[in-house]
């Protein structure tokens, strides 16, 4: 009782607070927290039986664990799992060595005007969409017209590749796009901190006679290390989500790739809007999320041992 | 960059030599599509088909753009789409999270932390796509509406997170005391003290909200069939296919259509740089806002 009392005393004091919070509130109650309700569609055999969706939801029959059974008796179960995580595991690894490389480059070049123009080139990507991507790859790869097999390959006399219907490239060409569109961002990023570290520790170093590769090494370097360590551990947390837009518009969503671009994410999207898999769609989903979720759980309790500053909670 | 360029802290000329090449080679590289694309919507279609994409194509021409001023009105329409959404959206979502954030960065409010959390469960635990996209169709009923394409971007946890990390950190609390004392109400206070002390992070998150609406093709896809709604990203995707489609079959054409002899490669370029043009005019004077606005974002202040 009390607790409600001092509810209401609170509300009243704070009436403009609560108002402020109103928007924001009812956004996410819609479109977060009732789909949060929604997921025991998958614990259903879900159909539009009634006159409304929830009545819908109420009717259909419940069928326990059958349809996450029915998932991984597939194949794809294991494909999609394993391409989420070697991807991402690639994207995050490869991704940091890049962006701290370039970062550390960029900082050391001695024409600032140049490196500021390098930079600029470098962050293009992270404004193009992955659609506008995917003109940009065709241009490259398209069989007839691509550049890579009109000039590039004809001028070695090597025959053509049909780089959309061959799935053994894909691996690389996934991982030069992610990097493309996010190593600009991700230099920036590192480029800042590289900026804010003390030029006291690169004097004292001159003065011990440092060569500029130990520079790098011992100063700059460890001093990344923190941010490094939050943002990879950010990235680990969600190393279950892919990118779904750059495994469905820059393969062009296409089915004999399937088995080397088919992350979590794509296959959700097409079992529900083209196979209208409702129950096998919203299984993958909530695997996807329970272990999503594990994962920020366990990373953000590394984080907040690491650094309290970064912990999300 | 501001380290000194020269003297004993510097890098050997060499060294500096080979980075400088090296680098502007990876720069290069990344920006080569976008040059290429430029390159070949301006190209003639038959010098395209006989020597494929090049930089240096046999022919230069203008009848890609010819072709797609027969689809200016589905491409003014989608431009349209996109400016409302991306003025709308970009209002309404800036407003609400700095409102919430707002709240809960006050230290005084009881209930602050509730609302937190209430805001950081949503990064911790989503009920994936079927669930939102049954919920979003049948139950709000988004689909086909330009309010679809805006109301779900309209809260984004992190730059919440950031916004209220942002106003505690720029804002002193005597100021808001102070102001409180004057019977200043919340709206006024946020309006007149927070907001242009926190101006740089404000300016941040509006920016990145604007450049997702205007590059957002996810919830087009999810959400919308019909051709009037269409937004920009959606109909560059929706172009692609629809030109395959016409190659593919070629039983699809009217002898007599405008479209009968359309030149399919250079025609598709031309959509894209239609797409992009906006993005690349304001690219070079946002560039270095973003710059620093991620400084705000990834290093919290």
């Amino acid at each position: 009782m009390g607790q409600k009392r001092g509810f209401w005393h609170e509300f009243k004091k704070n009436k403009a607070l609560f108002l402020m919070l109103l928007p924001g509130f009812i956004v996410l109650l819609l479109n977060n927290y009732l789909p949060m309700f929604g997921v025991i569609i998958a614990f259903k055999n879900f159909k539009f039986v009634g006159d409304t969706f929830i009545e819908s939801l109420l009717k259909s029959e419940w069928v326990g664990f059958k349809n996450f059974k029915f998932l991984f008796n597939t194949a794809d179960a294991y494909a999609i799992t394993r391409n989420t995580l070697l991807y991402n595991l690639a994207f995050i690894v490869i991704g940091l060595v890049v962006a701290v490389g370039l970062a550390v480059a960029l900082s050391e070049m001695r024409f600032p005007r140049l490196a500021r123009i390098y930079q600029g080139a470098m962050f293009l990507p992270y404004f193009l969409s992955w659609v506008v991507a995917s003109y940009l790859v065709y241009a490259f790869l398209g069989f007839d017209t691509g550049f890579i097999n009109k000039t590039i390959l004809a001028r070695l006399g090597l025959p053509p590749v049909s780089w959309y219907n061959d799935p053994r490239p894909w691996p690389f060409i996934l991982v030069f796009m992610h990097l493309w569109k996010w190593a600009g961002y991700n230099c920036v990023v590192y480029l800042a901190a590289i900026l804010s570290i003390d030029p006291e520790y690169y004097e004292a170093a001159i003065i011990d006679g440092a060569s500029k590769w130990q520079q790098i090494t011992n100063i700059t370097i460890p001093q990344l290390v923190p941010l490094m360590t939050v943002l990879t551990l950010l990235n680990i947390g969600r190393i279950f989500y892919a990118d779904f837009g750059l495994f469905f518009h820059i393969p062009r969503n296409t089915g004999i790739l399937y088995p080397v671009t088919n992350v979590i994410d794509t296959y959700v999207y097409n079992t529900l809007l083209y196979m209208g898999d409702i129950g096998m769609s919203s299984a993958a989903g909530l695997y996807q999320a329970v272990v999503g979720f594990t994962l920020v759980i366990i990373t953000n309790t590394v984080i907040r041992k690491t650094n309290r500053d970064y912990a999300l909670f | 960059m501001k380290k000194a360029s020269f003297g004993p802290t510097a890098i050997s000329p060499l060294a500096n030599l080979i980075l400088t090449v090296v680098l502007g080679l990876i720069a290069f590289v990344i920006i080569m599509p976008v040059i290429l694309v430029i390159v070949v919507s301006f190209s003639g279609e038959q010098s395209v088909l006989r020597y494929g994409f090049s930089f240096f194509p046999k022919q230069w021409s203008l009848e890609a753009y010819k072709f797609l001023f027969a689809l200016r009105y589905q491409l003014f329409n989608a431009y349209w789409i996109t400016i409302q959404v991306t003025l709308l959206g970009t209002v309404l979502s800036l407003m609400t999270m700095s409102f919430y954030a707002y709240a809960i960065s006050r230290k005084d409010f009881k209930y602050r932390n509730f609302f937190t959390f209430f805001v950081v469960i949503t990064i911790m635990f989503n009920g994936g796509l079927v669930p939102w996209y049954l919920v979003s169709t049948q139950l709000l009923h988004l689909q086909d509406r330009l309010w679809g394409l805006i109301f779900p971007y309209l809260m984004d946890a992190w730059w919440v997170l950031i916004l209220r990390t942002n106003f505690r950190t720029s804002v002193p609390e005597e100021l808001i005391e102070a102001a409180k004392i004057d019977g200043a109400g919340e709206f006024r206070l946020f309006f007149s003290v927070v907001a242009p002390l926190a101006r740089a992070a404000l300016a941040t998150i509006g920016l990145l909200c604007t450049l997702r609406f205007w590059n957002d093709w996810w919830l087009g896809l999810l959400l919308i069939n019909d051709p009037r709604k269409t937004p920009l990203q959606l109909l560059l995707y929706r172009v692609y296919n629809a030109i395959q489609f016409l190659l593919q079959s070629p039983g699809n054409l009217p002898k007599e259509d405008v479209l009968s002899n359309l030149p399919a490669n250079t025609v598709r370029m031309a959509m894209c740089v239609v797409v992009i043009a906006p993005i690349l005019v304001v690219f070079p004077f946002f560039q270095r806002y973003f710059v620093k606005g991620l400084t705000i974002g990834a290093i919290k202040s």
